[in-house]
């Protein structure tokens, strides 16, 4: 049984982006159905290191404390996940707590997580609309393909699958597999499929859905279960379709 | 000469500003968009249960005007009903939008939406994907702001927080100031119209269902400024929370729609698993008190039930504030269709699978009617400033129906966005004399202060005092002597926070500064709620006092005006009558 009465941290903190990082340790109150981010309120009221000494609250972002605005990533005892759904009791303590290695880090557990809101940019993750006007009711959709879609909708853009992928680094410039998925999810919509040929296009050549090295990590850390392999697999084909067709065309 | 071309700032990315930003876009405007968290991160996401519109898919006869009235009948006739109305009317055009941008809604066999019951009405009204469909609404619209963003019409600043409005001589709005949350740099950004849709409010009652960043400091702020701030005693506590100790997480009213039973041991003290205590000793109370509505009556009935039978009746399991709300007799396959996202919520935070076993579940507080005041149009009182989404309180009277809010933000932004725009192409904007370096100027002279600062006072525990005195006073039960020695706390508070210590005095990402300027908004628009509860003598929607059981048309169907009074450093109030023009007002028996 772990300790009831205080829950011991270490946390590594740096600066600002070019500061070097450094390790602090806390020790806090137990308290029932605690998480890391209760922990992380509780440093910021009480920013004391467990050596006593006065420190400074850990800057860390979260939001919706709920595990569905994909704020609060970060590496807890080495594992890529969400601190709000991370619950104290369930974890080997001391709980060390680092931020993701393959983004820039902003200040202590805090990163730049901006590269997948550009990837999503690059694959066109949306549905093209003509206009927000009245034109009546969308496309018809049963309830398996609407089933199909909505698991893939469900991605919070933590970049938790980005951090645990072996390919995911600086040299290879890998798109990641949440904007796989979502080129799966669009172009699978009656409507976004208009743009399939340019996400497919986006997803060739260098960083592309070729970088995947099918270590499956990804899959395994996904903290909403979207079939990530799945998606990686089923676009994997349509782009290479689309590479042969296009180059058959020239 | 008229802009073309005007550059519109939106404060805010959730709902309500993505909806404004696609309209402002989309008529040619140009936007920069301000957020403090990535906009896909916004509160928003939160939303779980689902969309109001009266689309009639199940030949039950609904209608718009059924919806309206539904709508005005469960705020307690406090709404002004002409914007309700309009809003109703707009509700199936939105989810057919909302459909053709990708919004996966759950599908009837023969493709089309499927819809569910929610509380407040007797239709099956209720749009909905899975139960995240805040989460699948706010995505479709941040796709589409992506759209825009990379053809150049939408800039956003993400990371930045709102400070005040930058006001010329005439009072007129010319643009905002705002803080970088990574340099705390403070600049200031011209702009023709500027729209607020910065949500809700919940960090002022400490635990809330809302995320981090609802503090209310936006509104607060403008209010300081000369904004009404309106009906600010109006405050939803939602009955089915997950209390937690960072937060209260939200048990959808979904829960309940798609069948979920609200209950009690009727044994005192009875501690057997809920499972085998059998169907004759369990307490129903909501379907024996509420026989016609049961477990789906609105939100501000359902709490003050669930507190009688906690408090009164000492009924509340294992002894303690909390009740069942019961799944484990409804299929396993269409609770895992229907509402997996919120079961999955309940699962990981608490550890039992509530498939299997009945959830604990207790009010928390949820949402605020409250907000900004603005006239038909989305604009404050302020020229160039409107205000869209739960900030503003414009359509849900004194108690909001579910999944009303989600419908109540896109609407808000799709009149605000064309209303700016038309102001914008219209404004007469003679250059500004240093308006904006004295505003630049006054929020730079506040941060130095508080890094200044050498007191004892930490603002984090502050903080906790607030949210203690707000939840227990200006909460589900109300009354005039508490409400009065909350506001001398608030009063009190103040002034300690003249004697706060900052525990962080560096300049980058320091999340303490931010916190500490969000808190002394929160304490002055904590001041505007407490003594608006106190000053309504009735009981209306989610205002309740005991003293004052009946609701009071004759003195109280009012619309509180809350203004900042500068010189004495505290809110004045006027009542203005509600526009009850299109449904005459009757008793609210459910």
């Amino acid at each position: 049984m772990a300790d009831q009465k205080n829950v011991a941290l270490k946390i590594k903190r740096q600066d600002n982006p070019t500061a070097k990082p450094r390790w602090e340790e806390f020790e806090i109150p137990w308290k029932r159905g605690m998480n890391v981010t209760s922990c992380l309120m509780e440093i910021a009221a009480s920013p004391v290191t467990r050596q006593g000494t006065a420190t400074t609250p850990i800057t860390y972002d979260s939001n919706c404390l709920e595990e569905v605005c994909g704020s609060c990533a970060m590496l807890i005892n080495g594992r890529a996940r969400m601190a709000c759904s991370a619950l104290v009791d369930q974890l080997e303590r001391p709980i060390r707590l680092e931020p993701f290695s393959k983004f820039p880090v902003v200040r202590d557990l805090s990163v730049d997580r901006t590269v997948l809101f550009e990837n999503l940019k690059r694959v066109k993750a949306w549905v093209p609309v003509d206009g927000t006007y009245d034109l009546g009711a969308g496309p018809r959709m049963s309830m398996d393909d609407q089933e199909a879609a909505y698991p893939l909708s469900r991605c919070i853009s933590c970049c938790c699958c980005m951090e645990a992928c072996p390919q995911f680094t600086e040299s290879t410039g890998f798109v990641g597999a949440a904007a796989i998925s979502q080129v799966r999810l669009f172009n699978t919509h009656p409507t976004g499929a208009a743009l399939k040929r340019e996400r497919l296009v986006a997803l060739m050549g260098d960083g592309g859905i070729q970088e995947c090295g099918y270590a499956q990590n990804c899959v395994e850390v996904c903290p909403k279960d979207i079939p990530l392999t799945r998606s990686i697999s089923q676009v994997g084909g349509e782009v290479i379709k689309q590479a042969l067709s296009d180059w058959f065309r020239k | 000469m008229a802009l073309s071309n005007p550059r519109i700032i939106v404060v805010g990315g959730g709902l309500a500003g993505l909806a404004a930003v696609i309209k402002v876009a989309e008529m040619g405007g140009h936007v920069d968009l301000f957020s403090i968290v990535p906009v896909k991160r916004s509160h928003s996401v939160c939303a779980q249960g689902g969309i109001n519109a009266a689309k009639n898919l199940k030949g039950e006869g609904d209608s718009t005007w059924q919806h309206f009235d539904d709508t005005i009948y469960g705020g307690d006739f406090l709404a002004n009903q002409p914007p309700v109305k309009d809003m109703c009317d707009a509700a199936p055009g939105i989810i057919d939008l909302l459909d053709r941008m990708g919004v996966p809604f759950n599908r009837t066999p023969e493709g089309l939406l499927d819809f569910r019951r929610f509380g407040g009405t007797l239709f099956n009204r209720t749009a909905f994907a899975g139960a995240t469909t805040g989460q699948q609404l706010l995505y479709a619209l941040d796709e589409q702001v992506r759209r825009y963003e990379a053809e150049g019409k939408v800039s956003k600043y993400e990371g930045w927080e709102f400070l005040s409005a930058v006001l010329d001589a005439r009072r007129v709005c010319r643009g905002i100031c705002a803080m970088d949350l990574r340099s705390m740099a403070i600049c200031t950004f011209p702009a023709h119209a500027v729209i607020i849709a910065t949500g809700g409010i919940g960090a002022i009652f400490g635990k809330s269902t809302n995320s981090v960043v609802c503090t209310g400091s936006s509104q607060s702020a403008l209010y300081q400024q000369g904004a009404y701030y309106a009906n600010g005693e109006f405050i939803q506590v939602h009955p089915t929370s997950i209390p937690g100790e960072d937060k209260l997480r939200l048990m959808s009213e979904s829960a309940r729609g798609e069948g979920g039973r609200v209950w009690v041991p009727k044994k005192p003290g009875d501690n057997r698993d809920p499972k085998l205590i059998p169907d004759g000793e369990r307490w129903y109370f909501l379907e024996e008190w509420y026989p016609k509505y049961g477990n789906l009556v609105p939100r501000d009935v359902a709490t003050r039930a669930i507190h009688k039978v906690v408090y009164e009746h000492k009924l509340g399991v294992d002894g303690k504030p909390m009740v069942y709300l019961d799944l484990t007799h409804i299929d396993r396959k269409v609770l895992d269709r229907k509402l997996e996202g919120i079961l999955e919520i309940y699962e990981k935070f608490v550890g039992d699978d509530p498939r299997d076993t009945p959830m604990k579940i207790f009010p928390g507080v949820h949402y605020t009617m409250g907000g900004l005041w603005v006239d038909f149009k989305q604009a404050t009182n302020i020229a160039g400033i409107y205000a869209a989404g739960e900030c503003e309180y414009q359509y849900h009277g004194a108690n909001r129906l579910g999944a009303n809010s989600l419908v109540s933000c896109i609407w808000g932004g799709f009149v605000a966005g064309p209303e700016a725009v038309k102001y914008a192409r219209n404004a007469f904007s003679p250059a500004s004399d240093g308006h904006f370096e004295a505003e630049q100027k006054r929020q730079e002279d506040i941060n130095a202060k508080l890094m200044r600062a050498d007191g004892r006072e930490n603002p984090f525990l502050l903080w906790r005092e607030l949210g203690d005195i707000m939840t227990q006073n200006c909460t589900v039960i109300r009354d005039n002597q508490n409400l009065r020695a909350t506001d001398a706390k608030l009063v009190e508070l103040l002034e300690r926070y003249q004697s706060i210590n900052l525990s962080d005095r560096t300049q980058w990402a320091n999340t303490t500064i931010g916190f500490t300027r969000q808190l002394y908004n929160m304490l002055q628009l904590a001041r505007v709620i407490a003594q608006g509860a106190a000053l309504r003598d009735e009981s209306r929607g989610a205002h309740y006092k005991p003293d004052f059981p009946e609701r009071d048309d004759k003195n109280w169907l009012k619309t509180t005006k809350a203004t900042f009074a500068p010189d004495a450093d505290e809110p004045r109030f006027e009542f203005e009558p509600v526009d009850i023009s299109l449904i005459p007002p009757r008793a609210r028996k459910y």
